[in-house]
């Protein structure tokens, strides 16, 4: 990841791409907020986008500041920049970002999410996107306080019966 | 979707008072700003004090406050203390016809998407955006200016 990104970020929080050792912190921290264990799911994940990763793919990790070993894992972040999909030029997407909940409010989800976008104007786009269900209200004012606004595109589904 | 006089103004106060922390302004003052008569904007004042959103403080010096949370308190928190934001009421003169139930499905889609919208949206957010403007104004200005002057220096 780019010394940019890592340098911006909170004093106390530091922002790198993800490692094996890392994999059962996020399993862990997924399960407390949502209350889902997925432990299949995330190892699939990491495989995917932290050990063969592509240029476009990104995993990176927030930690606090400290000695090595009492650095603990505080948020992570997922997303890959996907092209001519819907039409749409190359753009960011961000598909999964958690933070520890009692760390909330810290500068954590910021300092990923600006980790991220600093990957991907480094890869050349300049458009981020995510989807957030309408009743998550926390996940939807955090990304509207970073200045996320409603995009071009609307979501659509259909029950198969 | 279009806001109420009292809407706006009450979203425009509530950003004047959040405009620093601790900010006291009379409605007259408010008012001046946005040219509309302390009268109206006593009365939307009063509602929003009802809400617990602004206080009063009397005296000299005295006028409005901001007492809500500004990352927590949403534009949704204000609007709907003076618009009517429920979803497509259910009209008994109308019998519940396909159609109606169609039209109704649909319109409540707007509405769950307005009231997101809407929700999604602090007073703290809402600062930062105005900031953002304010800053992309200040600059496209200053550029006109430098420009101009350039133009002149060119004469």
């Amino acid at each position: 990841m780019s010394k940019n990104a890592e340098a911006k970020t909170d004093t106390t929080v530091r922002v790198r791409r993800v490692q094996a050792d890392d994999i059962a912190n996020v399993i862990a921290l997924d399960a407390r907020v949502t209350k889902l264990s997925k432990a299949e799911y995330w190892n699939d994940v990491f495989l995917r986008y932290g050990r063969q990763r592509r240029p476009e793919q990104f995993f990176l990790v927030a930690e606090n500041r400290g000695n090595r070993e009492g650095s603990r894992l505080l948020g992570f972040i997922i997303g890959e920049i996907r092209t001519w999909e819907f039409g749409s030029t190359p753009c960011g997407w961000v598909f999964a970002l958690s933070v520890e909940p009692n760390m909330r409010l810290h500068g954590v989800g910021s300092a990923l999410l600006e980790a991220i976008s600093s990957e991907f104007k480094k890869a050349g786009v300049d458009k981020m996107r995510t989807m957030v269900a309408r009743d998550s209200r926390l996940p939807l004012l955090f990304f509207r306080s970073e200045g996320m606004m409603a995009g071009p595109y609307i979501q659509l589904e259909k029950d198969l019966v | 979707m279009r806001l109420q006089i009292s809407t706006q103004l009450a979203i425009f106060a509530v950003l004047e008072l959040t405009a620093s922390e601790g900010r006291q302004l009379s409605v007259a003052e408010i008012g001046r700003k946005y040219a509309v008569s302390s009268h109206h904007l006593a009365k939307v004042m009063h509602v929003m004090g009802r809400a617990g959103l602004v206080s009063s403080v009397r005296g000299v010096g005295g006028g409005y406050q901001f007492t809500g949370n500004v990352r927590r308190t949403t534009l949704l928190d204000v609007v709907q203390l003076f618009e009517d934001l429920s979803s497509a009421n259910q009209n008994g003169a109308i019998a519940a016809t396909p159609e109606d139930q169609t039209l109704r499905e649909v319109l409540n889609e707007i509405d769950d998407i307005v009231r997101a919208t809407l929700g999604s949206i602090t007073i703290a957010t809402m600062r930062k955006l105005v900031g953002r403007r304010s800053n992309g104004r200040d600059r496209r200005a200053k550029g006109t200016l430098s420009q101009r002057k350039k133009h002149l220096r060119a004469d």
